[in-house]
């Protein structure tokens, strides 16, 4: 693996330097996975592609695909860089750190951190509101289980992670007071073979409706297998699960990668951060399954348009901590950045989710 | 903490599908090491294995013809290991660990059309009146061919190496090259055969997880099982018996830690998420221990270069 991305970091490298000749706005991108894992890195792919097809001559893109995180993330940031980026999108949350020491050495090159919090003066953030979508996947969720059991595979105990489990657990409940959420940690954002180890415990322990929080489609193919239903994530999963589909959380990085990369071309780009949800169309959905009924999709809907308004918040009061004590109280709304228990930082579980979150 | 919701009979399935590949890649090593060679590359045969079945499988419709293309991708894969080790007599640290960063790259250049297609299901063998035996029939007797294929190769194996007068010439080969060499066996040769045999069983141990296991086709999909199967062979001091046992402990303990998770037992996640890895190596190594000291079961020859000039 090793080998393969330093391979693949001269390829860019050498690609870069053949190509320094043309006017072009060359843009570099970083992914946790291969562009086939068809959740994650895939839409992220398609962002990159998207802005290929916007932009045409004027940009040159380039992509490292399976880039573990940590110093070999450190040494192809770099390595682009060298190569003669203008801007480099590095797209997991584990890509922080490093993303900040290569920017301190390139100051001329414009970074772009994926669902990160540290920023520079040429380093900005920027994620989506996941949550808004595992809100309304949970409404779904809680409606259609049968055995009052939801399982979710999560990966890594980050807020990102954490903030999806709470809001879907809470819409869940909402429509459905004794569901239960199963969840397992895997501590990987993309093995096939463990995610679907894991989907198959909580099948084997009488979980009928499966979400996930990994990369692979793996979790798709085994609920499909055992019958039961499942939320596809990040890009739409239906092909592997045509039976169990339900709808998938699609991130669309597209419109954000175009306009950051025009952005740089006009010298008007600055370190900023960007939250965005389902209104600006960063947060969409895969086409609802037939298997939900008319009047749940006609909710869920109406929860869509709800937040997309303004109108409804995915965390809205009352909510308490999984301990009891009070985290919004009735009609307060959830504050992205202030107090301790911003949505940035999440870092705990709501009333009634069992277990502990690890370290 | 609910643990009645833990059924033992799904939680058996469960272990023996999850162990396949790791067993099937652990005993196709272990013949390789008792004549006398160390193949690090696993892990480049299993990925391989699993490209190739799934290609396979994919054009022929056929899972089971699917399984034999994955034995001939690994077979190939190990076969320029074979080249360069026995013929070109490379150091075989060095040519094991480039044969896995070259099978990790090539299995992704052949399965990129491959990516995003469902293969044919392998479906479950039906034993009759075995599969109705309660507890044993939903456990034991409600698998594929390959999870009882597993098996039988194990045993196979064993009976190979024990009793038959070709096994006790690859252990020779593994023990004393030169001594075997000067009765008169070709060392290359025989080693040629068993690294071929190894690649075969890592490449099936590689399709499982592509065909059954998970089942698609992804970059990188095997994550790490090769390792495993690898330090399972030195775990179980290169005995069938305790390589079966050592698959089936990590398999089985990494399942079991999963439906822990889900049943909410109240161990923090991070010692559930190690404890295959730690309670593998510690019953082989305390099994091991008891009986002569470990080093005493690792073949003589193993790792050194062999060649008959000498």
């Amino acid at each position: 693996m090793n080998l393969k991305s330093l391979l693949s970091g001269l390829a860019v490298a050498s690609v870069m330097a053949t190509g320094a000749m043309a006017e072009a706005t060359k843009a570099g991108f970083i992914y946790v996975g291969p562009v086939g894992d068809f959740g994650w890195s895939y839409e992220h792919n398609q962002g990159r592609l998207a802005v290929e097809e916007a932009l045409g001559d004027k940009v040159e893109t380039t992509f490292v695909e399976s880039v573990p995180e940590g110093a070999d993330a450190e040494r192809v940031m770099t390595q682009m860089a060298l190569g003669g980026a203008d801007i480099i999108f590095t797209t997991s949350f584990g890509y922080m750190d490093p993303t900040i020491n290569v920017a301190k050495k390139f100051p001329n090159v414009k970074f772009e951190h994926a669902t990160g919090y540290k920023r520079a003066d040429n380093v900005s953030t920027y994620g989506a509101r996941f949550y808004e979508g595992r809100a309304v996947i949970g409404h779904i969720a809680g409606k259609m289980t049968e055995t009052n059991k939801i399982g979710y595979i999560a990966s890594f105990p980050i807020p990102e992670v954490i903030r999806g489990i709470n809001s879907a657990y809470l819409h869940a409940k909402k429509v459905n007071p004794d569901v239960e959420m199963k969840i397992v940690w895997v501590f990987t954002w993309f093995d096939p073979a463990k995610e679907a180890d894991a989907a198959q415990a909580l099948i084997d322990q009488g979980v009928d409706v499966l979400m996930q929080h990994t990369d692979s489609t793996a979790p798709m193919g085994k609920a499909e297998e055992a019958g039961i239903l499942a939320f596809g994530q990040a890009s739409d999963m239906t092909a592997f699960g045509p039976n169990a589909h339900l709808t998938s959380i699609i991130d669309d990085w597209g419109p954000y990668y175009v306009q950051r990369v025009k952005a740089v071309m006009d010298g008007t780009w600055s370190s900023t951060d960007t939250w965005d949800g389902i209104a600006p169309g960063m947060v969409a959905f895969a086409d609802m399954s037939d298997k939900i009924p008319a009047d749940v999709q006609a909710e869920a809907m109406q929860m869509i348009e709800d937040i997309k308004s303004g109108a409804y918040h995915p965390f809205t009061g009352p909510i308490n901590k999984q301990d009891g004590s009070v985290y919004l109280a009735d009609g307060e709304v959830g504050s992205d950045f202030d107090g301790d228990n911003a949505l940035v930082g999440m870092s705990f579980y709501v009333e009634g989710i069992e277990g502990d979150i690890p370290n | 903490m609910d643990l009645s919701n833990i059924n033992p009979a799904l939680l058996v399935a469960a272990l023996m599908v999850a162990s396949v590949p790791i067993l099937l890649a652990a005993i196709g090593e272990m013949v390789v090491e008792k004549a006398g060679v160390l193949n690090l590359g696993v892990e480049g045969m299993m990925i391989m294995g699993a490209v190739c079945g799934f290609a396979v499988a994919l054009t022929t419709g056929s899972p089971v013809i699917g399984f034999v293309g994955a034995a001939v991708g690994g077979m190939v894969l190990s076969l320029v290991f074979a080249l360069l080790t026995q013929v070109f007599l490379t150091n075989q640290v060095a040519t094991g660990l480039a044969l896995t960063l070259f099978g990790l790259g090539l299995s992704a250049l052949i399965g990129q059309g491959y990516q995003g297609l469902k293969p044919p299901p392998t479906v479950k063998l039906d034993l009759g009146p075995l599969g109705d035996i309660p507890f044993l029939g939903q456990a034991i007797f409600n698998h594929d061919w390959i999870v009882y294929f597993s098996l039988a190769i194990t045993v196979a194996v064993w009976a190979f190496l024990k009793f038959s007068r070709a096994g006790l010439v690859l252990r020779a080969v593994g023990e004393n090259h030169d001594a075997a060499h000067a009765l008169g066996y070709k060392v290359a040769l025989i080693r040629t055969a068993a690294i071929a045999f190894g690649g075969a069983c890592a490449g099936m141990g590689g399709a499982y997880i592509s065909l059954v296991r998970v089942p698609q086709w992804v970059d990188g999909m095997t994550a790490g099982a090769g390792w495993i199967a690898l330090a399972i062979v030195v775990f179980g001091s290169w005995r069938p018996g305790y390589v079966l046992l050592g698959a089936y402990l990590f398999g089985g303990v990494t399942v079991l830690q999963l439906n822990l998770q889900v049943a909410g037992l109240a161990i923090p996640v991070e010692y559930l998420s190690m404890s295959p890895y730690v309670i593998t190596i510690a019953v082989l190594v305390a099994i091991s221990a008891t009986r002569r000291g470990t080093s005493l079961a690792a073949p003589g020859s193993l790792g050194r270069i062999f060649h008959a000039s000498r």
